[in-house]
Order: C-alpha cells, then sequence, then structure tokens
C-alpha cells in the first residue's frame, strides 16, 4: 500500500468520509460506558466527597489539550519540511478542538478548584501555563484569519505553533518545577496512585475524548479541502459538490 | 434519583463541569456541520456548470 498517496487532499477526501462514522461511533460508545463508570460504578471518594467525578471530564480534556497541540505542532513542522499542502490543512482543522479541549479542562477545573481548594482561579504554573495554552490556540486561529494568503497564513500558523510548543512540557512539568495548588499527577508512564474502578473510568474518557477529536478533526479538514482546492477537477465531479 | 442529582451538596460544581462539556460538544458538531454546508454551496456554486452534464 502506498501511503504517500493519502498525502494528496483528492484521495485523503474520501478515506476521511469513510473513516469519520467509525470514529465518530467508537467515541458514542467510549461516552457512554466512560459516563456509566464515572458516574455509576465508581465510589464516592473519601475526602473529595461527589466533587472528585469532575475527574472524568477534566483530565482527558486537560490531556488532548496539550497532545492536540503537539500535534498540531507535528503537522507544522512537516508542511514547513515538505511543503504538503494537507500537512497545514490539518494544522488549521486541530486548532480550534484544542482550543475548545483547553477551554473545558479550564473551565472543569475551575469548578473543580472552588469546592476542593475554595478558589476558582489561582495564578498557580498549571493553571497559568494552561491559560497560555489557550492563548496559542487563539492566536493561531487569529493569525490565520488575519493573512488573506493561505500559503503564507500556514507558514506563520506552523511557526507560531512550533514556538509555542515549549509551553507544553511547561504544563506537564509545572507541577514538579514549581510549587503549585495543583496536585501533582497521580496517572504517568511508570503508574498510578488512583483506585482503579477510577482508573478506569478516566481511561475510558480519554479515549472517547481522543476518538472524538479524530472524528470532528477529520470532518473539519475535509471542509478546509473543499474551501481550499475549489476549482480542481476531482472537486467539482464530487456527487456533494456537482451540480444536480 | 434527586440524590443523584444533589452529587453530596457538589451538584452546582459536578454538573456544571459536565454540562458545559456536553455544550462544548453539541456546539463544536453544528458549527462543523454548518460549515460544511456553507463550503459545499459555495463550491457548486463555483464549480462549472458544463462537467458531467
Amino acid at each position: 500500500m502506498n501511503w504517500y498517496r493519502f498525502s494528496s487532499p483528492s484521495s485523503f477526501y474520501p478515506l476521511a468520509g469513510r473513516l469519520i462514522p467509525w470514529f465518530a461511533w467508537a467515541a458514542a460508545a467510549l461516552t457512554v460506558v466512560g459516563l456509566y463508570i464515572g458516574l455509576s460504578i465508581a465510589p464516592t471518594d473519601f475526602q473529595q466527597g461527589e466533587a472528585y467525578r469532575i475527574i472524568f471530564i477534566h483530565v482527558p480534556t486537560a490531556w488532548m489539550s496539550m497532545f492536540l497541540y503537539l500535534v498540531m505542532a507535528f503537522w507544522g513542522a512537516l508542511f514547513l519540511g515538505f511543503n504538503t499542502r494537507l500537512s497545514a490543512m490539518m494544522a488549521q482543522a486541530i486548532a480550534p478542538t484544542g482550543a475548545l479541549m483547553t477551554f473545558v479542562a479550564l473551565w472543569t477545573g475551575s469548578l473543580w478548584g472552588r469546592p476542593t481548594w475554595g478558589t476558582y482561579w489561582a495564578w498557580d504554573a498549571r493553571m497559568t501555563s494552561e491559560l497560555i495554552l489557550l492563548f496559542l490556540y487563539l492566536g493561531v486561529i487569529a493569525l490565520r484569519s488575519a493573512i488573506d494568503d493561505p500559503r503564507r497564513a500556514d507558514r506563520a500558523c506552523a511557526v507560531l505553533s512550533l514556538v509555542g510548543a515549549v509551553n507544553v512540557p511547561i504544563i506537564y512539568y509545572s507541577v514538579k518545577w514549581w510549587n503549585t495548588l495543583h496536585q501533582g499527577a497521580s496517572v504517568s508512564p511508570t503508574g498510578s496512585k488512583m483506585a482503579s474502578i477510577m482508573l478506569a473510568g478516566m481511561l475510558v474518557m480519554s479515549f472517547a475524548a481522543w476518538f472524538y477529536a479524530i472524528a470532528v478533526v477529520l470532518a473539519r479538514v475535509r471542509t478546509i479541502i473543499v474551501d481550499r482546492e475549489r476549482g480542481a477537477a476531482w472537486l467539482a465531479a464530487l456527487p456533494e459538490v456537482a451540480k444536480a | 434519583m434527586s440524590q443523584f442529582f444533589a452529587m453530596g451538596g457538589y451538584g452546582f460544581y459536578v454538573w456544571g463541569a459536565y454540562g458545559v462539556a456536553a455544550l462544548v460538544v453539541i456546539a463544536e458538531i453544528l458549527s462543523v456541520r454548518s460549515k460544511r454546508r456553507a463550503t459545499l454551496a459555495e463550491a457548486r456554486l463555483a464549480a462549472p456548470t458544463e462537467l458531467g452534464r
């Protein structure tokens, strides 16, 4: 199988269309299972009571906010290196979903902080660097809309994404490097400090968030392809574009 | 049931978190869908009429 074939928008467009339903249904099914574990099976926390259940939204979206940024920067780097326009379109498609994941992580963290720490917000290293992540996403989106020439916009956004990528390890290690109000990591590559049923719910919700992000990014990149390849013969021949 | 929604007194925080997350997901799906429809409509206008006809 020739994988390079899919680096062209004309062959990736139908492939993405076939993949979307699989990822969307997987995300929906995992969300149902994850919510069932998180809201019904997982027991009440002995210290935080029911407030801890925010974890099943907060941690998956926070992980995705960082992961999506790195994926966006990766596609940007690929575009800068190989000048493949589909890479730039992928980066463009990821930014809004990344921004929304970051927003939800901040919002849920704030609602979790109030009952457990007594405050909605503190300027500690973890929260401040996550807020900067939101501004980076919004900056990438704003930068693109400010530049008329799409190729120049691709280049500028890729550079900004790559420069901003230094913030991701800062977010991840902020709880180690600084004395933060935010707690340290409960789950790391070396192991977990959580009860296994709570961990299971969190992991299921994380996969749900991951598949959701893939599905919605693929859907958005298809629209971007239609928008930016306008005038191409293959596009005009598509049943959804051809005149009825 | 009402006990479930009360969340041990943390209902505002828990449902505030879950509710906004659900709204964001729904809004994103609707926005992607409407953008796709609008873009396809524009592409149809731009497509050459004689193609395949």
